[in-house]
């Protein structure tokens, strides 16, 4: 067979012959990847509304908040990306955001050191995301319905913690607590640095290392991981983890940017977040998504979002613009799976 | 077969699920290099025998000896790390992962980086490995990134196989591996398992297909109703004469 594939008479190999011994090419791999398509549809809609609107899309200013919007998207995606990579979903992360809000605000209200209140708000996220994981993975309960409860529990402790009030003064420590998210270095918003460094880093981290490679293999057969010895339960567990963690610290930023911690934070962002990762090329069965795609998504979503504004479309459509996205994604991947199978 | 001490030793195997009782006092000895067939009716006792071989559950009597030493194997991994393999019918493959991934699933290879005590994926080393793995199967694949979802059946086999050698299994169970497959590819499972063999690996196959039973193995082994009623070297058996004392089992049951 070996050598019938070395030198195929033309037209007479069945395509199974070829395809079993020859290795994909980087731009085949290229081309079946979402992220890669994704990028393509964002520099085009870029393209096309620098075009169309030169002056009020094509600026810095534009620019500086576009980034700035998506990257509380994305951080938390990212971390939604390895809850989902298993194979889970983090329904909550949305009511983490305005607990650690809440939380951060409390904090420097009563004239805490900015570092206690971020450290307090991550704190936050990493608990209830480990009552997520300990409900999931050691109780066994299904990540849907857990994360839902946590969606209601944690958003119902944040409005009782905040007394249903905006909390803004601040104390003696506000200002440098609020020059974290609202700050900005070298023409670039903090939480875009925060997002490109969290991005790069999970990068690493999902295509490096054991931990990321075990997210797959969970992902891609969870009762294989536990047979092959992968440390399932406490692999799940650290995802929900991780994913209160990124949920914390976007709220930590944008409590810094706006100033101010209401208990409504992050309300339907779980939403966005989700949209983000599969728009991205997460697949919610588990198994496949990366930290680009994550990142990319939240990008596509905001710009979409920026576009119709600009594009004077009424505010009330962009909901259904995102939805249209989330279905043509899941769609598109469809057919790509299908081709290439 | 020619060695005098088994390589695994069962003495009074018993499993039972509250009151129903599916395995009843099974010795059993397998000895290197050998390919025992399992056989049996539905209901026979094979499953939880295998069950019970494999780590996956544990016996409600008897004990288990690995290479002449008592062993209790707690996990399937457990039994995976003492050189026990068992390759379950739908094979614990995980389809969209690469078939390297597949072949180190949960024993990884890793390599240090500059930063001491981090340790990063070493890939080219798994690729690599991983062919090795396959060639020696003469599975012809060569690009271990592939999904697996893109293999045959009969390549699949040889990616779970290739994981049992990964695990440097010398006692590779195999659940009914050619249930699923056509005849081209059952031809090319069988052949898997007279590699396996011809590298000195113990395979205990459990199969319905007495044909394949006949074509590989040196020993078989009948069970009924809980019990092992047969054990004896394959000789000039058949496959209707297997078929047949697995029926008169069943009778003997009845």
């Amino acid at each position: 067979m070996s050598s019938a594939v070395t030198r195929p008479p033309p037209g007479r190999v069945a395509i199974e012959d070829v395809t079993g011994l020859r290795e994909r090419s980087l731009g085949q791999k290229l081309l079946s990847s979402q992220p890669f398509w994704v990028t393509i549809a964002l520099i085009v809609m870029a393209l096309a509304m620098s075009w169309y609107q030169p002056e009020a899309f094509a600026s810095a200013d534009n620019f500086f908040n576009i980034t700035r919007n998506f990257a509380f998207i994305g951080i938390m995606a990212i971390g939604m990306t390895a809850v989902i990579l298993t194979g889970g979903i983090d329904l909550s992360v949305g009511s983490i955001m305005g607990l650690a809000g809440v939380v951060c605000g409390l904090v420097l209200q009563a004239e805490g050191h900015w570092a206690l209140a971020v450290l307090a708000g991550l704190l936050t996220g990493a608990a209830v995301g480990l009552v997520n994981g300990v409900l999931i993975s050691y109780v066994g309960l299904p990540a849907f319905v857990v994360t839902l409860g946590t969606l209601s529990g944690a958003r119902s402790l944040a409005i009782v913690l905040s007394e249903n009030k905006m909390i803004y003064e601040f104390g003696p420590w506000g200002d440098a607590f609020n020059a974290i998210g609202g700050g900005s270095i070298v023409g670039v918003a903090n939480p875009v640095w925060v997002l490109l460094a969290l991005a790069v880093t999970f990068s690493v981290i999902l295509n490096f290392t054991n931990w990321g490679n075990y997210l797959y293999a969970i992902g891609g057969n969870e009762n294989a991981a536990r047979l092959t010895g992968v440390p399932v339960r406490r692999i799940k567990l650290q995802a929900y983890v991780v994913s209160g963690l990124t949920a914390a610290l976007s709220a930590v930023l944008i409590v810094g940017w706006q100033g101010s911690a209401i208990n409504a934070l992050g309300q339907g962002y779980e939403l966005r977040v989700i949209a983000s990762t599969v728009i991205g090329g997460a697949d919610l069965m588990g198994g496949q998504g990366g930290a680009y795609g994550a990142v990319i998504g939240a990008a596509l979503i905001e710009v979409i979002r920026n576009s119709l504004l600009m594009a004077g479309v009424d505010a009330n459509w962009q909901g259904a613009f995102v939805g249209l996205f989330i279905v043509l994604a899941v769609l598109l991947q469809r057919i790509r799976t299908r081709r290439s199978a | 077969m020619t060695d005098p001490t088994p390589l695994l030793s069962l003495r009074g195997i018993g499993k039972s699920y509250g009151p129903v009782v599916a395995v009843r006092d099974v010795d059993l000895d397998i000895f290197p290099g050998e390919v025992v067939a399992l056989c049996g009716d539905n209901g026979a006792g094979k499953s939880s025998l295998i069950k019970v071989i494999s780590g996956a559950e544990e016996a409600t009597s008897g004990t288990i000896n690995l290479r002449g030493k008592p062993v209790a194997f707690a996990s399937p991994h457990d039994a995976l790390e003492n050189g026990v393999a068992t390759i379950y019918q739908d094979l614990a493959l995980a389809p969209r992962l690469s078939i390297a991934q597949n072949v180190f699933m949960g024993s990884e290879l890793t390599r240090p980086v500059l930063v001491p005590f981090l340790r990063i994926l070493d890939k080219k080393r798994m690729i690599a490995e991983s062919q090795r793995y396959l060639s020696q199967l003469s599975a012809a694949v060569t690009d271990m990134t592939r999904p697996v979802e893109r293999l045959s059946g009969g390549q699949r086999q040889a990616v779970a196989i290739s994981r049992a050698l990964r695990w440097n299994a010398e006692i590779i169970i195999m659940d009914e591996p050619t249930a699923a497959l056509g005849v081209k590819e059952s031809a090319l499972v069988l052949d898997l398992i007279r590699k396996l063999k011809s590298d000195g690996r113990t395979v205990i196959l459990i199969s319905h297909n007495m044909r394949d039973v006949v074509a590989l193995a040196d020993r078989v082994v009948i069970m009924g109703a809980g019990r092992k009623y047969v054990d004896r070297p394959l000789g000039d058996l058949g496959a209707d004469d297997i078929a047949h004392m697995i029926m008169a089992g069943n009778a003997k049951a009845a």
